[in-house]
């Protein structure tokens, strides 16, 4: 069996190793896939929703779907796009995203997708919950108002025997993230920065940080995210 | 022909929105050329005497005043746009939702830390004031919006392009690095 | 305490992936889990803290708190409330004094609501201390708080005789009633247990698997996959170790079929179970059940001991050398969403019941990572027929499309709801006339529970089969007296709302919106964009990972698209905007707090 396989996004001919998954193989050809719950190099958990396309006329997650040969993947059209919006609007209501008040803005994954597609308002009601914030671990915050819940950190984060340090709690609308309360006070410095990098939004935030990059010089500032896929240079094979 | 009308205000805002319309610079002039300033805080214009064109909402609704503004403009204004963090979502005065009345007014009148004197522990309760409402409101919460520019403030830029579209009807043109959400 | 929890941990060998039963264990003997024994079972298996929270905290049956000496879960189903579920509900409260999800006082009584406990034919009803109470009135309410103030024991509070059937056996001793009010093939009486057992060791699994493809025979939980495929697949995956799970965790508001069989035909089920064993080369079978049939433990192990002692479970059955197949029982602890397979899977594996992403499929990594086939527990049963009878003697009942029979759980507004077995084809006329209600007064037919649609008489003449209408054999009758959008839309999407798992963003998020939506209608204040905005956002659901939130909007959809004149004459004619903005009502706290009268 080959270890190349050959795919069309939007009807482009694309070409991949074998088993990648779809993210990553639209990467590798140029191609953009929305992401906001996946993180490289953790465990993919469709949870978010927002990489979804159209495979063979399925809805299916980019993020957790491996590429086959002869797959037809529809990305950039219409609908699947108005979904993506959809769902990013979702996450704003949700929660409280005071955005002027956040330490992560420029920075964040979910604003960032908020300005690629162009959200000016969500469409639905504003769900303002009531929920904590967690100042009592030694190095880190974690701001529940701004908890999207995709689990990045639940699933990059655990301590050097691998028990996990973030888990769910709950479920339907009343899940939420915590913080071990033992491992939390253990976690080292290295540790604590790398749950605020592996966060998409300000969510987990290292105590005594943020606001050091000045406006205009933050992430998304003036780039929209994707564009360093989409700008890529593409060796084809 | 007459001038389009515009009519602003800032409910529960910092005004920080009006701000930023100043910032225009010396688009300003071209913006008095290009239409007329009603009931707004710009020409302190109290009520509405004429009806307008646009209606630029500046804040949230967090009592009974904003409230009755906000539909006072509706009715007054074709066009209604949302300026703004605190007209979209409500902004920073929305962080009290959530937090129970009593708490605030106790926060804000008994315990907290800009109390001056209030040795009676009274709670302002004369009829004349506007109500607070049980948490702040985004404006189209309430009432029928037909744009929104966000921003904390929305970059000068943006409200320039916006306004001269609305004006002329050209189609907004909303740059990518002009559109941000603080 | 400590030494209890020890030997609890000790009993699963301290494996981390039985957290389920270590968990129900404690439960049951601590009436709730203490927080230090929380800590005290994640230091032992190696677990953080908030790992065996996050299992706790998604059961509906686990507490955190203590739930009292006696704790009465009471049902919230739709039927339930079709049958008077308020007036008891409210006899509890006021006859107790503590509103719902609290505890008395003096810690004796917790009330607590529940969702659908498969007793839609004898609404309503409550689990007291795992024992269910059926056919509850405001009389029996009360008498139910007496005996309680009393300290009486469970077995002295039941009034009634016990019910039909297996229900009055020593082991199970129970007022809950089969109502089985239609046989056919698979729940026919003469059945003998074994002797499918004893056939398939003359044949091999290849050929067993043929007669079951032969059968054409489609999963019985909804979905509809073909049975004999999927072993297929099973059988050709390689694995150091297969599974074979049945699911037993109808949670599909409106079904009970599963519950009447493990009642009644238990062994037929388990027979199917190792059936599929030898198909697939499993050697272990997991009967995974909802933790609201735990009245049945200890006759259903029964049944598996004796089938051990008969050696139709064990090494080499029936003397068949490397025949080996054996079954343990694995409890949920209430949770809907476990009856979708690969959350069923989780939760066998001690975690949270939240599905899997697909692909790779359970046949191919299932339980422990290992090929495993998860099939429903009517379609286990039908293998055994087809094992006995054959294929072709199986495709002679049903449709082209849908082969064999369906066991049917009608509740709702009828003369005789229970359990009927009827070859597919049937129509919906058919079955009103069979149950006992005159079309003219059925309102509805709510087809597949929640997440199936709710079918008006213009459709009556439609089938049952997957050509038309699928169904997972839940059938309500909704007659013309009832509020289609109050009693039955409203309380289905309160039902998904709570059964989400919470992981997709969409089926966590939506389900409230449109619920918020749909209470604005009911209060007036709807527009016609609210009705367009509930079709549209209900389409987001679509992109859901599994069939709950896929189908979470369907009560809406389903309700828009066929009653859409209930939600036209609610909404405003006159006006195109409504916020649904109260001004009165969000000073009114205020204007308390402050001490002053409201001007508006």
């Amino acid at each position: 069996m080959s270890q190349f396989v050959r795919f069309t996004i939007d009807g482009t001919e694309c070409m991949s190793t074998r088993g990648q998954y779809l993210v990553d193989a639209a990467r590798d050809n140029g191609v953009y896939i929305p992401t906001l719950c996946n993180f490289p190099g953790v465990k993919p958990k469709g949870g978010c929703r927002i990489c979804t396309v159209r495979v063979n006329g399925k809805l299916m997650t980019a993020c957790t779907t491996p590429v086959a040969e002869g797959m037809s993947i529809e990305n950039e059209i219409k609908d699947i796009n108005e979904l993506r919006k959809s769902i990013i609007e979702l996450l704003f209501i949700e929660g409280n995203h005071f955005c002027p008040a956040c330490e992560k803005s420029g920075n964040c994954e979910l604003q960032a997708l908020a300005y690629r597609f162009r959200m000016l308002v969500p469409r639905y009601p504003y769900q303002f919950p009531v929920r904590r914030v967690d100042a009592s671990h030694p190095r880190i915050i974690k701001e529940q108002n701004r908890c999207i819940l995709c689990k990045r950190c639940i699933r990059a984060i655990t301590d050097e025997t691998g028990r996990s340090i973030f888990a769910y709690r709950r479920r339907s609308a009343r899940v939420e993230v915590v913080v071990d309360p033992k491992l939390g006070k253990q976690l080292t410095e290295e540790l604590a920065q790398k749950a605020m990098d592996v966060c998409p939004v300000g969510s987990i935030i290292v105590k005594e940080k943020g606001f050091h990059v000045p406006i205009g010089e933050r992430k998304y500032d003036t780039t929209p995210i994707g564009s360093d896929i989409e700008n890529m240079q593409i060796t084809k094979i | 022909m007459s001038k389009p009308i515009v009519a602003t205000t800032s409910l529960a805002g910092c005004f920080g929105c009006h701000m930023s319309v100043l910032d225009i610079d010396d688009r300003i002039l071209e913006l008095f050329e290009l239409v007329e300033f009603n009931k707004s805080p710009i020409d302190d214009i109290k009520k509405f005497t004429k009806h307008c064109d646009i209606g630029l909402i500046e804040g949230g609704c967090c009592n009974s005043e904003n409230i009755h503004v906000l539909k006072e403009f509706r009715e007054h204004c074709r066009i209604l746009v949302s300026v703004g963090e605190c007209a979209i979502m409500g902004g920073l005065p929305a962080m009290r939702n959530g937090i129970p009345i009593r708490e605030c007014f106790e926060e804000a009148y008994l315990n907290g830390p800009t109390v001056v004197a209030n040795e009676e522990g009274i709670l302002p309760n004369d009829p004349e004031l506007p109500m607070l409402l049980d948490r702040v409101y985004p404006c189209h919460e309430i009432v029928k919006i037909d744009y929104f520019l966000p921003g904390c403030p929305p970059r000068a830029d943006l409200i320039w392009e916006a306004l001269v579209a609305l004006v002329t009807g050209d189609e907004m043109k909303l740059p990518y690095e002009v559109v941000k959400f603080d | 305490m400590k030494t209890g929890v020890r030997k609890i941990l000790e009993k699963y060998g301290k494996d981390k992936t039985r957290l389920m039963d270590i968990l129900i264990d404690v439960q049951s003997e601590f009436g709730f889990i203490p927080r230090e024994i929380t800590v005290q079972i994640a230091d032992d298996l190696g677990m953080s803290e908030v790992d065996v929270d996050q299992t706790i905290s998604f059961y509906h049956f686990f507490s955190q708190k203590p739930t009292g000496k006696y704790h009465i879960f009471l049902n919230n189903s739709a039927v339930a409330n079709m049958m008077g579920r308020k007036e008891v509900a409210d006899t509890f409260t006021r006859e107790l004094g503590i509103k719902f999800d609290e505890v008395t006082s003096d810690g004796l009584v917790g009330l607590f609501e529940t969702s659908c406990i498969g007793m839609n034919d004898q609404e309503p009803a409550a689990i007291i201390n795992n024992h269910i109470f059926t056919r509850l009135t405001p009389f029996r309410a009360k008498e139910i708080v007496r005996d309680i103030k009393e300290g009486k024991s469970i077995e002295d509070m039941f009034v009634a005789d016990y019910g039909d059937g297996e229900n009055r056996s020593d082991l199970i001793k129970s007022v809950v009633s089969n109502n089985i009010r239609k046989i056919g093939p698979i729940l026919e009486r003469n059945y003998k247990s074994g002797q499918a057992i004893e056939k398939i060791t003359q044949m091999t699994p290849e050929q067993v698997i043929d007669e079951v493809k032969k059968s054409n025979m489609r999963g019985r939980g909804g979905a509809g996959f073909p049975t004999g495929l999927k072993w297929e697949f099973c059988r050709n995956t390689k694995g150091e170790k297969k599974y074979i799970f049945c699911n037993a965790d109808e949670g599909e508001p409106g079904t009970f079929k599963d519950r009447v069989i493990l009642t009644e035909r238990p062994r037929l089920l388990f027979e199917g179970m190792v059936i599929a064993g030898y198909a697939v080369g499993a050697t272990e079978g997991i009967l995974y059940i909802r933790h609201e049939y735990k009245y049945l433990q200890a006759y259903l192990e029964s049944i598996l001991e004796k089938a051990r002692e008969s050696n139709y479970l064990g090494k080499n059955i029936q003397g068949k050398k490397g025949f080996n197949f054996d079954i343990r029982i694995q409890f949920g602890a209430g949770a809907y969403v476990c009856g979708e397979e690969s959350a069923l899977i989780e939760s066998a594996e001690g975690k949270r019941g939240e599905p899997r992403d697909r692909p790779p499929f359970p046949v191919e990594k299932g339980y422990l990572d290992m090929p495993t086939v998860v099939n429903n527990v009517e379609t286990l049963c039908s293998v055994v027929k087809v094992v006995l009878n054959g294929g072709d003697w199986y495709k002679s009942f049903g449709t082209t499309e849908s082969t064999g029979t369906k066991l049917l759980s009608i509740s709702g507004d009828c003369k005789f709801p229970g359990v009927y077995e009827v070859v597919w084809g049937f129509s919906i006329n058919d079955i009103l006339d069979m149950v006992g209600a005159h079309a003219e007064d059925v309102q509805a037919v709510q087809v597949g529970g929640p997440s199936g649609a709710i079918i008006a008489a213009n459709e009556f003449n439609r089938i049952l089969g997957y050509e038309d209408l699928a169904t997972g054999g839940s059938l309500i009758i909704i007659g013309k007296n009832r509020d289609i959008l109050t009693n039955i839309v409203l309380n289905f999407t309160e039902f998904f709302i709570e059964e989400s798992c919470g992981s997709c963003s969409t089926c966590r998020i939506i389900p409230t919106l449109l619920h918020n939506k749909l209470v604005k209608i009911l209060n007036a204040r709807g527009v016609k964009q609210d009705i367009d905005d509930m079709i549209e956002w209900g389409r987001i659901l679509k992109a859901s990972r599994c069939g709950l939130g896929q189908t979470a909007a369907n009560p809406i959809l389903s309700s828009i698209k066929n009653f859409r004149q209930l939600y036209e004459e609610k909404i405003q004619k006159n006006k195109v905007f409504d916020s649904g903005f109260d001004l009165s009502a969000a000073v009114k706290e205020s204007c308390k707090v402050t001490g002053r009268v409201p001007n508006i």
